[in-house]
């Protein structure tokens, strides 16, 4: 069946945040998300780009239903988010991480923290044990399971957080620009998790972010601006319309830059090149040509 | 600089006595407190002496530690030992100097009130030194769950205060942080008058509260996240379990306690 390979499904999405009650009636706030269909796969990892005020984390929060949309649905995994019935199996199913680390560790201990999803959902004690050291394990943290978490740099934390949701045995995560606040250490590390958390266990990823070079690595990039989707392809595909994306203040990765200025001037080299060994061997078969003419 | 301060007053080293059910640690310290209140004789003292004492031992916790959770409160000493000399007068008139007047009863009950303080304060922080503060909270929470029957709201309390200890850290952190960022503005924080130095506090004050609200939202957000809602239905990864020694210091706890009043009943005959 089509339909059950879709981990989350938005049709016709549209939100504002809802007036003050002291403002104006006349007065609505402006639209954040315009007609946002979109479907993910599971299993998929696709990073979500756009600039700051674009809806990005406006879009993730609908996923787990801490936003409901104004118009239009959201389904996670057949769920519909506006079904208050479904919001506990929509949360467990969908796990969320911010951006700051420090504002969603809950415990005083990193076990205690990573235990905080399995003992709200009333899971017995044993299993919330063999649930933490699992979890713990899978970001490699296990080691620290019993230090407090102001002792852990940045991206520690970020795993910590990413292992409180992987307790929940959630069948997708959605990172809500979890890199912005690390030093490029702490990023790899919490790229390098992720990547193995989709690779190894099957879960579906949605990475909202804002760095070019993170949305390179994903299977499928959609690039969201003024509250909608304005492109949604692979990163090949998105990254070689260097124009496009400039009009849509963002940046491509630096190789990708590379190849579109060279071709630019007139050299024969692929427009899709998005990673740095991708350009090596492409920039070594043109200086091949290059000596042999 | 601020990150210094400690929480709490846990301090980690292996004995019995931190091994013990934090439960029971809170009910020995409550029935420590109502024999040394319960006594009105120097006996009670004495045994309370030895309560401590045997405490102390069972710790491993240094004589220097109860030293230090003394020395706060050696103004309040000195002004009971004070109040009691000058306003009880019975006995003879041991010494007299215009309206100052110390009586042998007088010089008694202050000499009693103090080592009762001194046992109140070495006895109950050996509670605080040997527990660590969430398993207190735990404790606490399982302690109180009976008041759930009239509508207390026990976890949510409990909650409240690991989230409490879960960020003190955090904002002193963002304290200091507030702080250099001011002074690197030219404030002046421990410089001037002591109402200037108040003043100066708000710059680091009203920061510190926005971005405290800041994160509260956030850690709302993040909990509802994770299937937080409340207390009902919610299992613990560590379970409090009492065990053989938590028995026998109960035991021991009662019998100390029988022990004092039976002095005490001797006494006034």
């Amino acid at each position: 069946m089509h339909f059950m390979d879709e981990m989350i499904t938005a049709t016709h999405l549209t939100f504002r945040y809802p007036a003050e009650e002291e403002a104006d009636e006349q007065y609505e706030n402006p639209r954040i998300l315009k007609d946002v269909s979109l479907s993910i796969e599971r299993g998929s990892f696709t990073a979500v780009l756009g600039h700051n005020g674009s809806g990005k984390s406006t879009f993730a929060k609908h996923i787990n239903a801490i936003l409901l949309p104004e118009e239009g649905t959201v389904l996670v995994d057949g769920m519909d988010t506006r079904e208050e019935e479904n919001l506990f199996s929509i949360r467990q199913k969908a796990g969320m991480v911010f951006q700051n680390p420090d504002n969603q560790i809950v415990a005083t201990i990193v076990e205690e923290d990573v235990a905080f999803a399995p003992e709200n959902l009333g899971v017995p004690p044993e299993e919330i044990r063999r649930r933490v050291d699992e979890s713990l394990k899978a970001v490699g943290m296990y080691e620290y399971r019993n230090h407090a978490p102001t002792q852990l740099s940045g991206g520690q934390k970020q795993r910590i957080a990413i292992a409180g949701v992987i307790a929940m045995q959630p069948d997708c995560i959605v990172l809500d620009e979890p890199t912005a606040m690390l030093d490029p250490q702490g990023r790899q590390e919490v790229l390098e998790t992720i990547h193995r958390l989709n690779r190894e266990q099957g879960i579906t990823i949605v990475l909202i972010t804002h760095y070019m070079e993170e949305a390179a690595q994903a299977d499928r990039v959609v690039v969201i601006d003024d509250g909608r989707v304005v492109l949604d392809d692979t990163p090949e595909k998105v990254f070689s319309q260097v124009d496009r994306m400039k009009e849509l203040g963002l940046d491509v990765p630096q190789v990708t830059e590379l190849a579109w200025e060279l071709r630019k001037a007139g050299y024969p080299i692929s427009p899709e090149i998005i990673t740095e060994n991708d350009c090596l061997s492409a920039l070594e078969s043109l200086l091949e040509k290059e000596s042999i003419t | 600089m601020l990150k210094d301060i400690t929480l709490g007053q846990y301090f980690p080293v292996d004995s019995v006595l931190h091994r013990m059910d934090p439960r029971f640690k809170i009910i020995f310290t409550m029935l420590f407190i109502i024999m040394l209140f319960a006594g009105n004789s120097i006996w009670t003292l004495v045994l309370g002496a030895v309560f401590v004492l045997m405490a102390q031992l069972l710790s491993k916790i240094p004589l220097k530690m109860s030293w230090k959770s003394i020395k706060p409160i050696l103004p309040i000493l000195v002004f009971t030992a004070v109040l009691n000399l000058e306003f009880i007068s019975s006995g003879d008139v041991l010494w007299e100097w215009s309206f100052i007047k110390i009586t042998e009863g007088g010089l008694q009950t202050s000499v009693f009130m103090i080592c009762r303080i001194i046992l109140l304060i070495v006895g109950s922080s050996l509670l605080t030194y040997t527990t660590s503060p969430i398993l207190l909270t735990d404790a606490i929470e399982a302690l109180m769950s009976p008041l759930r029957k009239i509508k207390f709201p026990v976890h949510e309390m409990a909650m409240m205060m690991s989230i409490a200890l879960r960020f003190i850290p955090t904002l002193l952190e963002e304290t200091d942080k507030i702080m250099s960022a001011q002074k690197a503005r030219g404030a002046a924080l421990d410089s001037g008058k002591l109402t200037q130095r108040v003043k100066a506090l708000i710059p680091i004050l009203i920061p510190l509260f926005v971005s405290a609200f800041r994160r509260a939202e956030e850690l709302a957000t993040a909990m509802e996240c994770r299937c937080y809602r409340g207390g009902e239905g919610r299992t613990r990864l560590r379970q409090l379990r009492a065990e053989k020694r938590d028995y026998i210091g109960l035991f021991v706890c009662l019998v100390f306690l029988a022990a004092s009043i039976v002095l005490n009943v001797l006494h006034k005959v």
